[in-house]
């Protein structure tokens, strides 16, 4: 209850301070609908050369698209700004005044700040989930929806455990702002079914980079794909990276020695 | 004249000296170049299977050819000006700039292409490994070979220009990353980093042949797969010279009305 409140206070002070850049809002607005549109064109064009893409049907494509949009959003809405915060905070030692909070400092590193903005992809991404779902009709039953929730939540828990482990490195590295932007530009490959690629490329981006996991795996669970090995392989990754990333942040709190320590 | 030629080599140097401190960062980039043109090669790739090994003109071969082209003349006129440019308005680090006497363009250029001269002999490395692993070979016509220096050279220096005045709305906005998504989507679509244009719909291949983004990467690219006649060759260098001659007269009149609008910390 307490985290929750937590998470609000963060969240309007992100609102507060984000309200002084207006013109800022109207292009983040535009940039959105934009790549969406682009996004969705891309689609058109390639579907009109053809009726299925590795077996994926236009709807099932614009599902994928519809999670990626979301996913994306949430990562850039808390995940990605706090772990850059937090890399920031180890260098230059404010890392202290989270330290000294009586709440837990992971937690509150995670959720320290919120990228509004990204709301505007979450809820297109939902928009697209939604009539894509509609089009998909009756073969989206209860079990497939209660596995794409299951899937959708793996996958968050391990791109945040994979952020985690990234950020951490910093208490030995100190210099690691780049190292976040590895999952940045893998993510972009997150738009198409990962069974499209080659062996190499595909086994990187699930269990290197795991994109997989938080694009692929959830709409493929929504378009009837998931077998029960992904399912299984999907949630026990994610109690173990959590598990790992949680206490390779406690071996790197111990490391840290802030500005005046 | 001679004080320009001192400032590129100083900033040759300074440039090198920091990429060699910020070797991972720049792995890391490259992966991200890489990518991107990768995963539209092998999703055309597919398309192109699907229907019997050819769409419109392009084989599945030539699709990994364009593509593998497309990712060597990306690197080649890439920029970063315009996540660099926000940071330094908002930070105030350009009033030191404002003070030396040559314009800040030329310590840009200067340190775009000197950091080139590390990450193109690589990227050639992974285009030629990628080359024979998709099984593609290019036989431009000599004269396209010709003409494509000139044409490459044009891209990277319009795409300079344009990107450098772009950046510019920090003076006005100071948080212009939405901005610069807006302008990379815009090109992602039409430039032909997304397709080759000629199988986009007509009006979209009216649009990219009006706006900038064709005459920065597809075209270069589409010379030297020879897929062009001499008469569209030129055309398309005619075109190239006319935003560049924009290019030049927007960033002239933007970066006067920016500076002036300009007030950092102590200026």
């Amino acid at each position: 209850m307490n985290y929750l409140r937590l998470l609000a206070a963060f969240f309007w002070v992100s609102v507060i301070s984000e309200l002084a850049y207006r013109v800022n809002f109207v292009w983040q607005l535009v940039q959105s609908f934009l790549s969406l549109g682009v996004s969705l064109a891309g689609l058109a064009v390639i579907f009109s050369y053809t009726e299925t893409l590795g077996g994926w049907r236009p709807d099932e494509i614009l599902a994928l698209v519809g999670v990626y949009f979301f996913v994306g959003g949430l990562i850039g809405l808390v995940v990605q700004p706090a772990m850059e915060q937090f890399i920031e905070s180890v260098r230059d030692g404010t890392l202290d005044f989270t330290l000294t909070k009586p709440e837990d400092a992971q937690l509150t590193t995670s959720i320290k700040r919120i990228e509004i903005w990204k709301l505007i992809d979450i809820v297109l991404g939902l928009a697209v989930l939604v009539i894509a779902l509609i089009r998909l009709g009756e073969n989206v039953g209860a079990w497939q929806a209660g596995a794409f929730v299951l899937m959708l939540t793996a996958g968050g828990v391990i791109v945040y455990s994979f952020f985690l482990i990234l950020a951490t490195l910093s208490f030995w590295l100190v210099r690691v702002e780049n190292i976040l932007m590895i999952f940045q530009s893998m993510y972009e490959a997150g738009r198409w079914p990962i069974s499209l690629y080659p062996g190499w490329l595909r086994y990187g981006l699930t269990f290197i980079i795991p994109v997989a996991f938080a694009t692929t795996v959830p709409a493929e669970a929504l378009t009837g794909r998931l077998t029960w090995q992904t399912l299984l392989v999907a949630v026990v990754l994610a109690i173990l990276l959590f598990a790992a990333s949680r206490a390779f942040w406690r071996v790197g709190l111990r490391r840290y020695s802030g500005a005046s320590a | 004249m001679k004080a320009l030629a001192e400032l590129y080599t100083q900033q040759f140097k300074t440039t090198l000296a920091m990429m060699f401190q910020y070797r991972a960062a720049l792995v890391i980039w490259m992966i991200g170049q890489v990518l991107e043109p990768l995963v539209y090669l092998i999703v055309w790739s597919i398309v192109s299977k699907n229907s019997g090994g050819s769409i419109g003109s392009y084989t599945t071969s030539d699709f990994a050819a364009y593509f593998i082209v497309l990712m060597l003349v990306n690197q080649f006129t890439y920029t970063w000006i315009m996540y660099e440019f926000e940071y330094r308005v908002r930070e105030g680090i350009l009033s030191f700039a404002l003070l030396k006497p040559v314009h800040p363009i030329h310590s840009d250029i200067a340190d775009n292409a000197s950091s080139k001269l590390i990450t193109l002999p690589t990227m050639i490395l992974i285009a030629a490994g990628l080359a024979l692993g998709f099984h593609v070979s290019i036989s431009p016509a000599p004269w396209a070979v010709a003409v494509f220096i000139p044409v490459l050279l044009l891209a990277f220096l319009v795409r300079f220009l344009l990107e450098w005045t772009l950046a510019q709305a920090a003076f006005w906005t100071t948080r212009v990353s939405a901005i610069n998504q807006t302008y990379f989507v815009l090109m992602l679509f039409l430039s032909g980093q997304m397709a080759p244009l000629t199988l986009l719909p007509h009006p979209v291949q009216v649009a990219a042949a009006i706006l900038p983004f064709r005459w920065m990467i597809g075209f270069p690219v589409e010379l030297l797969l020879g897929r062009l006649t001499l008469t569209q060759a030129l055309t398309g260098l005619g075109a190239q010279v006319a935003w560049l001659l924009l290019g030049f007269v927007l960033l002239r009149l933007v970066w006067r009305a920016g500076v002036r609008n300009y007030s950092a910390v102590g200026a």
